[in-house]
């Protein structure tokens, strides 16, 4: 039993309005705000994601039930709660496409049963369940997550669903699965500067679209929409977002400004890999993520800073996971440190944090 | 943060369902047939009696005195016939049962004779501060603090300005409305006499800006330096730090109070008692309460006469007081339930609100996800999701450390939680054990003085009597000491001996010093 969990509060006290928003609400809003990301990387990668998203979703709510009846909690709140559809479907968005489908199972079950479950469930993960399953998944298997399906306009012959099921499933029907794989946008820019390429010489290779990798700008277009929407119904802060966002320009934009032969401009950065989902759906997840206004900006930043050194210096297709894993640590010293200035005091309230 | 004047950090807009009693005009409620007076309607210690049961007294009277100088005394709202004085249940969140004098009315409505004071210009201020104390006055807006107290300006006397609260933000509540709508000259005249008494230049009365025609009749009867200002309607810019902030720009101190940003806030009924007991000498007897809720069939503000059974302001209203459900004293976001409707209607009891429909049966509490939609509506710019996690985990050191005790518990927090965590109730639980833990604290402390107290004085009682004992031997061994060479006789001869030779010492020296001289 969790300590305090046996207090003596009074149940029924003031106030006596019900309340506004739910949890259930909060999930449903975010997972109609990633729709139309979701919908711009079906329609331009395939039916991979939609396939992945079922297989995850579905898994995920299988493993947080089963969990929840061996922790013996109430299993109907915690499943209607949609944060296991919330995990399910942002790690299945940071898969390759096509991936079989033991890749989307197996990151469910640790991101629901190790990274979530075994903390406590909903609001006790010290980590983002999502990012901790992607990178357990990252590090054992890097070959099967490395290898990204073509945008559908690059491919010679796309796969229908048909197909894509049953590649997920069996492997089967992959004898045009070479064809249609290539290094990502951000590898292949990585590659490109290892071997001196100028960067117009990388930009002209056919991954690249107008604004940043092929088909991947308008997915994060699509994505960065939906945080937009919201962040206008308040359903998460700007503060994290927009310091995400903020700091991978900048960082980006000395680097582009320093050398813009070796390294690409911010808005490749921006609209590249998963920057938009990380910076609005990922690293927003209020349980793991700084919870006063200015730790969300340092927390915000620093993940921002990450994913350019990740990406610029690193051996991963993208840094988004490791750098909200890596900033989540600093969580309980920026709640500690960074609170705000109470009213009526003269100055923010910083004791030691012992 | 910064906020500009007029405004305030954090808050809510709340649906006010104002309207289902703010058209209705205060009517005076009959006397019911019982009266029930609690010693304690006030912060403080409880008042003592000074009526004993069989005892006839008249509306007005005196029944119990203050107990202490953070008190006040109970009078008797009508005529009648002491009953009993014994516990019954108080409108009060615990549900206790208190001491309570109970009073038969005899339907006459005899008063005593109240003797009004004369010009309270011209009176000494701490015999001003005294009228207003023997008048039983306190803070009418739900707190109860004794109202003399807040009137000492102090040895210093910085107070420059008096607030007068009549934002009235609670949902629900239309008591404070229709007082300055219909007796704003009283509300005025008791600025004028609080702003004399505590020696400011200036009275600000703030009214929310959905009370249009209170803020009219207001400025109407303004006079004397009393001016009446709106401000904005969001709960709850009629806490005292926020409705200050609003007003005057200024912050309380967290750790202070409104008299150190130099104000003084009283609720705006509290005025209009205070004008009535230094003009007219009157004890406060009754008070305007909204009776309100979905479960009245007539919600109306009713002039109540002090210790009348909530039953029977219920039944007034149309209301079966068996039938009906939940009754919560107070506003919907601050107020408490209370478990039985004999409890009567007291000093603080502003708004009486029946079966609020809350339905939270499905909405179980849920974790704590740390969305922070609680740190947006803190008016107090406290990490609410921060001192939940502490509190709920006992750890007081910390909770205090996230200042616990700034929160006024508005219930801003519990209203946007998505988790439905009664994050208000946790506040006041980790207040409760803390400020239980050092009563505790202190009568360890008291106690170990005492035993340490106890121990030193019976080691000196211990060190003394070996002393007097060491002394007592001393002396009976001395005279036996004396004794042993000196036989009386031969001390005798020796002493003469001795004399004898000082003399002829004497003599010779004195022969020297004649032959000198010659």
């Amino acid at each position: 039993m969790r300590a305090g969990q046996g207090l003596d509060v009074a149940q029924g006290g003031a106030p006596f309005i019900p309340p506004a928003k739910r949890v259930r609400r909060i999930m449903t809003l975010v997972l109609v705000a990633l729709a139309p990301g979701i919908l711009a990387y079906t329609v331009l990668f395939g039916w991979g994601p939609l396939v992945n998203i079922t297989l995850a979703t579905a898994s995920a709510l299988g493993f947080e039930a089963l969990m929840l009846r061996i922790r013996r909690r109430p299993l109907g709140p915690f499943l209607a709660d949609g944060s296991a559809v919330v995990t399910a479907v942002l790690l299945a968005l940071c898969l390759p496409p096509l991936a079989p489908w033991w890749l989307p199972v197996l990151g469910s079950f640790i991101a629901i049963v190790g990274a979530k479950q075994l903390y406590g469930g909903l609001g006790y993960n010290p980590f983002n369940p999502a990012m901790a399953g992607y990178a357990v998944l990252l590090i054992a298997f890097p070959l099967e997550l490395s290898t990204w399906t073509l945008p559908l306009a690059l491919q010679q012959a796309p796969a229908d669903l048909a197909a894509t099921i049953a590649y997920s499933l069996g492997g089967a029907g992959t004898g045009g699965l070479d064809a249609m794989t290539a290094a990502t946008p951000l590898d292949r820019l990585r590659t490109g500067v290892g071997l001196g390429e100028a960067m117009t010489e990388i930009r002209a290779a056919p991954v690249f679209g107008i604004l940043a990798g092929r088909g991947w700008e308008w997915v994060n277009l699509a994505f960065l929409g939906g945080g937009v929407l919201l962040v206008l119904m308040r359903v998460i802060s700007w503060h994290i977002p927009v310091a995400v966002v903020g700091s991978l320009a900048l960082i980006s934009g000395i680097a582009f400004f320093l050398g813009p032969n070796h390294y690409p401009g911010p808005l490749f950065h921006l609209l590249g890999g998963a920057t938009m989902l990380g910076a609005f759906f990922i690293a927003t997840d209020p349980v793991t993520a700084a919870t006063t206004p200015s730790g969300k900006l340092v927390y915000g930043a620093g993940i921002g800073v990450l994913i350019y050194a990740i990406r610029a210096w690193g051996g991963y297709p993208d840094g988004v996971a490791f750098a909200v894993l890596l900033m989540g640590l600093t969580v309980p010293l920026l709640d500690t440190y960074l609170r705000p200035r109470i009213f009526g005091a003269r100055r923010p309230r910083v004791r030691d944090g012992s | 943060m910064s906020t500009r004047t007029g405004d305030f950090p954090g808050g809510l807009h709340l649906d006010g369902h104002k309207a289902l009693s703010s058209g209705r005009a205060v009517e005076a409620m009959p006397v019911p047939p019982v009266l029930v007076f609690p010693l304690h309607q006030h912060i403080g210690e409880p008042a003592v009696p000074v009526v004993e049961v069989g005892e006839r007294v008249l509306a007005g009277q005196l029944i119990a005195q203050a107990g202490d100088y953070v008190s006040a005394p109970v009078h008797a709202s009508t005529s009648g016939r002491v009953t009993a004085i014994d516990k019954r249940p108080v409108p009060h969140p615990s549900g206790l049962h208190a001491e309570c004098i109970v009073v038969e009315a005899d339907g006459e409505d005899r008063e005593a004779s109240f003797e009004a004071p004369g010009d309270f210009d011209a009176m000494d201020l701490s015999a001003l501060r005294n009228r207003i104390r023997e008048a039983g006055i306190v803070g009418m807006g739900g707190a109860g603090f004794p109202t003399f107290i807040k009137l000492n300006p102090g040895p210093q006397g910085n107070i420059d300005t008096v607030v007068l609260n009549g934002a009235e933000c609670e949902p629900y509540i239309t008591c404070d409305d229709r007082l300055m709508q219909e007796r704003a000259a009283d509300v005025v005249g008791g600025a004028v006499v609080i702003r004399h008494a505590v020696g400011a230049g200036r009275c600000i009365i703030g009214v929310e800006d959905n009370k249009p025609q209170a803020a009219a009749a207001l400025r109407a009867a303004a006079r004397d330096g009393v001016t009446v200002q709106t401000v904005v309607t969001r709960y709850p810019a009629g806490g005292e730090k926020q409705l200050i902030k609003i007003l005057t720009g200024r912050e309380v101190p967290s750790d202070g109070l409104p008299l150190n940003a130099g104000v003084v806030v009283q609720n705006v009924a509290t005025a209009a008692a205070i004008y009535q007991a230094v003009g007219e000498g009157r004890p406060l007897m009754s008070r305007v309460v909204t009776v309100t809720g979905p479960g009245v069939a007539e919600p109306r503000n009713l002039e109540v006469r002090l210790g009348t059974p909530m039953a029977d302001v219920l039944r007034h209203c149309g209301a079966d007081p068996a039938a009906v459900g939940a009754v919560v004293v107070g506003g919907s976001m601050m107020g408490f339930a209370i478990d039985d409707v004999a409890s009567p209607v007291v000093k603080t009891t502003n708004c009486l609100l029946v079966d609020l429909a809350v339905d939270d049966a499905d909405q179980p509490q849920m974790p704590c996800i740390r969305c922070g939609a609680c740190v947006e509506v803190c008016p107090q710019l406290l990490l609410p999701q921060q001192l939940y996690w502490y509190a709920k985990s006992r750890d007081f050191d910390k909770v205090q450390d996230y200042s616990l005790f700034d929160c006024i518990e508005c219930g801003c927090c519990n209203f946007v939680c998505p988790s439905h965590i009664p994050l208000a109730s946790y506040f006041r639980f980790a207040k409760n054990e803390i400020w239980a833990q050092e009563r505790e604290r202190l009568r360890a402390d008291r106690a170990r003085e005492r035993h340490e107290f106890n121990l030193a004085r019976k080691e000196q009682e211990e060190r003394e009597r070996q002393e007097r004992h060491r002394r007592k031997k001393a002396r009976l061994k001395e005279p036996a000491d004396a004794a042993e060479p000196a036989d009386p006789k031969k001390a005798v001869v020796q002493e003469a001996l001795k004399r004898a030779q000082a003399r002829k010492e004497g003599l010779e020296s004195g022969t020297e010093g004649t032959e000198k001289r010659q």
